[in-house]
């Protein structure tokens, strides 16, 4: 058992290092929990960003990530690249268990677990994925150069991995389960537009074939039901995202979507002490800044939240606490970040 | 530690003639999930590189290796042993499941 922080956060997008830059800033030393592999969330994924304000020839979404992450590290964040397994969020004392086992106490936690990529759900999807199935046309669009590959979807991520999967394959189809794109209107203009892209509309993917790697795929009409075949070696799937919310599942209250719901324009969510941002809360915008700006809005959150705490406990508590500490400290290893409670309650 | 980086004109040497076993890393520079691995198999290299080599290829560079391995996804990590493929890992993956993957090269 370690000390006890002021703040976790969890996640690592735009809202989990937005978040680290105010808590940081604020002297609240959060320890950030990254993810093993998932660190810069999203945007790792993405190329061109262009749409970020401040950067007027658009930036790339890892070198994006890279200078958040730096400027949290500057004022002191202290950035952990492990996933958290588990957490207890009811008492006033949150825990927060990572993938090493280690448990880590704070009065406060920021969630911005972001969203995760949907599946289709279909039987052969997994064993074909990384060999012709894929979720990330900016990594894997460069191997299907001259050859026939399909997006799957209707909204502005399809489009715009459609597009861009045009600079290497000799066609690109959109499967879309719909008549028409649910895309932003300059998206799709940008699609209809392209020789390269065709449209397979009211259709879905009923089956995936290929041994080893992927040569074809199913497909069946959502109005007819009929079926067809397309021959592709790439199926780049942009249906859409899940909250990521299954650490949080049944303690933190969410929408029948599973996005964590907040207070109103906070970022508080029903559990006292746990704020929530980014994607994990947002189904409408879901953009870098607005995720962003969220993050920032629950660092001020916890902000107050822990200023409340402190008159309430009051100094004597705190220097009692701080004791407490300094014998955990002895004899216990975890995070080497003696001092925080103390601090704080030398500033009450 | 920075890895080897292997290419098209050096694999058979690096790789293929190896004896010990290789993993090499299909990566390219515009691959963000490949940035997140890159330091994991630097430690890894660190602590079993007497077990197992671990190189790295660009695979915008060395387009015929990637090719010729079927490499359609990136990070795909790749074991040969004696000039075979003896296993597969596409995607990134935190480094407790890695060992659990490469557990029979580095035990």
């Amino acid at each position: 058992m370690s000390d006890v922080r002021n703040v976790i956060i969890i996640g690592s997008g735009p809202a989990g290092y937005t978040a680290a830059v105010y808590a940081a800033r604020a002297n609240l030393a959060p320890l950030v929990f990254e993810g093993a592999v998932t660190a810069g969330g999203a945007l790792m994924n993405t190329t061109d960003v262009e749409n970020f304000p401040g950067f007027k020839d658009g930036i790339m979404g890892p070198d994006l990530m890279d200078g958040m992450r730096a400027q949290a590290e500057r004022f002191g964040a202290e950035l952990v690249t492990d996933d958290v397994t588990a957490v207890d969020l009811t008492g006033e004392i949150k825990t927060v268990t990572d993938g090493e086992g280690t448990v880590h106490r704070a009065r406060s936690v920021i969630l911005s677990m972001g969203s995760a990529y949907r599946e289709l759900g279909l039987p052969r999807e997994k064993e074909l994925s990384g060999h012709g199935v894929s979720w990330c046309a900016t990594c894997d669009g460069f191997f299907f150069r001259d050859q026939d590959i399909a997006v799957v979807g209707g909204g502005d991520s399809a489009i715009e991995e459609a597009t861009f999967l045009t600079k290497f394959a000799r066609t690109v189809t959109i499967i879309h389960r719909r008549s028409e794109l649910r895309a932003s209107k300059i998206m799709a203009d940008r699609a209809f537009a392209n020789d390269k892209i065709r449209f397979a509309w009211n259709s879905e993917v009923a089956e995936i074939h290929g041994e080893g790697k992927l040569s074809g795929i199913t497909l069946r009409d959502t109005v007819t039901g009929e079926t067809s075949e397309l021959a592709v070696t790439g199926l780049f799937v942009a249906i859409g995202h899940d909250p990521r919310n299954e650490l949080v599942k049944g303690v933190v209250h969410t929408d029948e979507a599973g996005y964590v719901l907040v207070d109103g324009r906070s970022t508080r969510t029903n559990v006292p002490g746990v704020f929530a941002s980014g994607d994990l809360v947002d189904h409408t915008y879901r953009q870098a800044i607005t995720a962003a700006g969220s993050g920032c809005a629950a660092a001020l959150d916890a902000e107050h939240y822990l200023a409340a705490l402190e008159d309430a406990s009051g100094p004597v508590e705190a220097a009692a606490e701080a004791a407490a500490i300094d014998e955990t400290d002895s004899n216990e290893i975890s995070v080497p970040s003696a001092g925080v409670g103390a601090s704080v309650g030398a500033s009450a | 530690m920075a890895l080897k980086n292997t290419t098209d004109a050096t694999f058979a040497d690096d790789v293929l003639m190896s004896e010990k076993p290789v993993l090499v890393d299909f990566w390219a520079t515009w691959c963000g999930p490949c940035r997140k691995v890159a330091p994991i198999l630097e430690e890894i290299s660190e602590q079993y590189g007497d077990k197992i080599e671990v190189v790295k290829l660009d695979t915008d560079a060395n387009v015929d290796t990637a090719a010729r391995y079927g490499v359609v996804s990136i990070p795909t990590l790749n074991v040969y042993v004696k000039g075979q493929v003896v296993k597969t890992i596409v995607g990134a993956h935190p480094k407790p499941k890695l060992l659990r993957e490469l557990e029979e090269f580095i035990a």
